[in-house]
């Protein structure tokens, strides 16, 4: 019994939805083995190695491997594929592109979102955007999972050293995809799932201009900045900032929302954060309905008090440190 | 080029849903059931490609119970040419509906098939990814934007990081986001029109594919609630909540 974890990466470090989906694969007991496909993985394969549980690093290395393309990666996992009981990677947009495929050539059900192992083959995963969860038991020999990464702690590396190898890449039969450009969205915050305090803006700034606002809070707080699917298509925000049942999950120590109802799909998206705050004129707003503490105001007036009075608190504390 | 758009019928995105009491799934009684609001983009996708002059049959596929019909023609009115309901009673999950879409796709050829991204009832994010691995064809998923060139398209995806570009050969799979497109409401004339549409009813059974479910669900229960919170007055207030009860600060 052997469990492939499709590790994502940067090529320097593996990322936090790895790191979460690591540890629900060492939940199983059961030996690790990590696959690391790219340009150059050898920097991020030695990270790799030292985890709880980890026994083997896989490198596959091709120049076609710079930019993930679903179609190119396919027939090299499905060679590994045949060797392991249960396959899981992060569902991240990579992760969500990837197993399905595979889970589709082997004949078996892809396992979406998991957010409990409950035993060997019983999964819990939300369903309706969170507003259920659903417990599932897989009726397949191979169990394919994506991990939701906000349900589990990212692993920490230790001293073990696994080894590291090189697996041979197959390139695809038929016609692909070709990468064409990437446009990142650069960021000196922290990426907003893995930030411990994620501040969100909504349609209560009103424009593109007054959401900068949202920025001078992010900078005191050190958090990250998230917004919900209404300031993203008003465009306040580039798409990858959007909270939601589609955007991203988060589940911070600290969510602060403001100008943001609260709809159910933006809901879906934060409801797991340790504590939250809401800030909103509209004392009706659902937000009210899942924040620890409600601020009922007009945002202009109550951020850039809270910005400047966060400052102070923030000032004092390190001066008592 | 022909275009395939496949369909489901969930309950509407207004709605609260409720888990039945005995745990054994959710509440549909009396609940206003709707096309799932992705699917709704992959139809308006396609109309306008047909407007534009690059799509030149519309075909919609819906596989479930005989309800589904009702969805199609929801699907018709928008805009699309035809039709087909497959038909089962089994419940549907990705990698069964993806096995019947793989033999459409082979009886009706069409060069582009659109799918939503995922229904908004099992969250799944599966379906597209599927065929396009069953077909052999190349996938795009979690499109915002889709051109169709002279004989390839080029799509942008919606990924973590940002946005990424590919161009994928025809034919080809694609699977829609929520900013590829806003929907058209379907006019009073079109929804008399759509009723005599052609609506094809298959069963599965004649398709000769095992929809069998892999998955078993052994019980719904709803997510943990939190805790009403209190209302603060004043900013102070909330800080010093933060720090001396959160503790976050």
């Amino acid at each position: 019994m052997a469990l492939l974890l499709i590790a994502e990466h940067t090529q320097n470090t593996l990322t936090p939805g790895t790191l979460a989906t690591l540890t629900a694969a060492q939940s199983f007991s059961m030996p690790i083995h990590m696959v690391l496909f790219g340009k150059d993985c050898q920097k991020v394969a030695e990270k790799a190695r030292s985890f709880k549980n980890v026994k083997k690093v896989l490198k596959v290395e091709n120049p076609l491997l710079e930019h993930m393309v679903a179609e190119v990666a396919t027939p090299t996992l499905m060679e590994l594929a045949k060797d392991y009981d249960y396959i899981l990677a992060s569902s991240s947009t990579y992760g969500k592109n990837l197993l399905p495929r595979l889970a589709a050539l082997l004949n078996v059900a892809q396992i979406s979102d998991v957010v409990e192992i409950q035993g060997k083959d019983i999964f819990l995963r939300p369903i309706y955007a969170g507003n259920a969860l659903a417990m599932v038991k897989s009726e397949d020999a191979i169990k394919i999972l994506t991990i939701r990464a906000t349900a589990f702690e990212k692993a920490l590396p230790d001293l073990s050293k696994a080894a590291i190898e090189t697996y041979a890449f197959k390139p695809p039969m038929g016609a692909v995809s070709t990468f064409v450009k990437m446009e990142e969205s650069r960021s000196e915050r922290p990426e907003l799932t893995a930030a411990s305090t994620v501040v969100s803006g909504g349609r209560g700034f009103q424009s593109k201009e007054k959401f900068a606002l949202l920025e001078e809070l992010a900078d005191v707080l050190g958090a990250a900045i998230g917004a919900s699917r209404a300031a993203v298509d008003a465009g306040f925000v580039p798409n990858d900032f959007q909270v939601g049942q589609t955007g991203k999950i988060v589940a911070p120590d600290l969510y602060i929302a403001i100008g943001i109802s609260g709809a159910i799909q933006h809901l879906a998206g934060m409801k797991d954060s340790k504590v939250i705050v809401a800030i909103n004129k509209d004392p009706e707003a659902p937000i009210f309905q899942v924040a620890d503490y409600g601020l009922v105001g007009d945002l202009f007036v109550l951020l850039p008090e809270l910005i400047t009075k966060a400052k102070e608190i923030l000032r004092r504390n390190k001066e008592k440190q | 080029m022909k275009v395939l758009v496949t369909i489901k019928r969930v309950i509407d995105y207004s709605v609260k849903v409720r888990v039945k009491r005995d745990g054994s799934g959710i509440d549909f009684s009396g609940v206003k059931m709707s096309l799932n609001p992705f699917d709704e983009i992959a139809v308006e996708e396609a109309i306008r490609q047909k407007e534009k002059g690059k799509a030149s049959e519309i075909v919609v596929v819906s596989i479930g119970e005989k309800d589904c019909q009702e969805t199609l023609r929801a699907a018709l009115a928008l805009g699309a040419d035809r039709a087909i309901h497959v038909k089962t009673s089994l419940e549907t999950q990705p990698l069964g509906v993806a096995k019947v879409l793989k033999v459409l796709v082979e009886r009706e050829k069409p060069e582009l098939v659109i799918l939503g991204k995922q229904a908004i009832d099992d969250d799944c994010n599966q379906t597209g990814q599927m065929l396009s691995a069953l077909l052999n064809w190349p996938q795009g998923t979690f499109v915002s934007k889709l051109e169709v060139m002279k004989d390839k398209i080029r799509v942008v995806r919606e990924v973590d990081g940002g946005l990424e570009t590919l161009d994928m050969p025809l034919p080809a799979i694609v699977t829609t986001d929520l900013r590829l497109n806003e929907p058209r409401y379907a006019t009073l004339p079109n929804i008399m029109k759509a009723k005599q549409k052609p609506l094809e009813e298959i069963s599965a059974i004649s398709l000769n594919v095992d929809l069998t479910p892999h998955l078993k669900t052994l019980h719904v229960k709803e997510p943990p609630k939190r805790k009403a919170g209190v209302k603060v007055k004043t900013v102070d207030e909330l800080l010093d909540k933060l720090q001396k009860e959160a503790k976050v600060f």
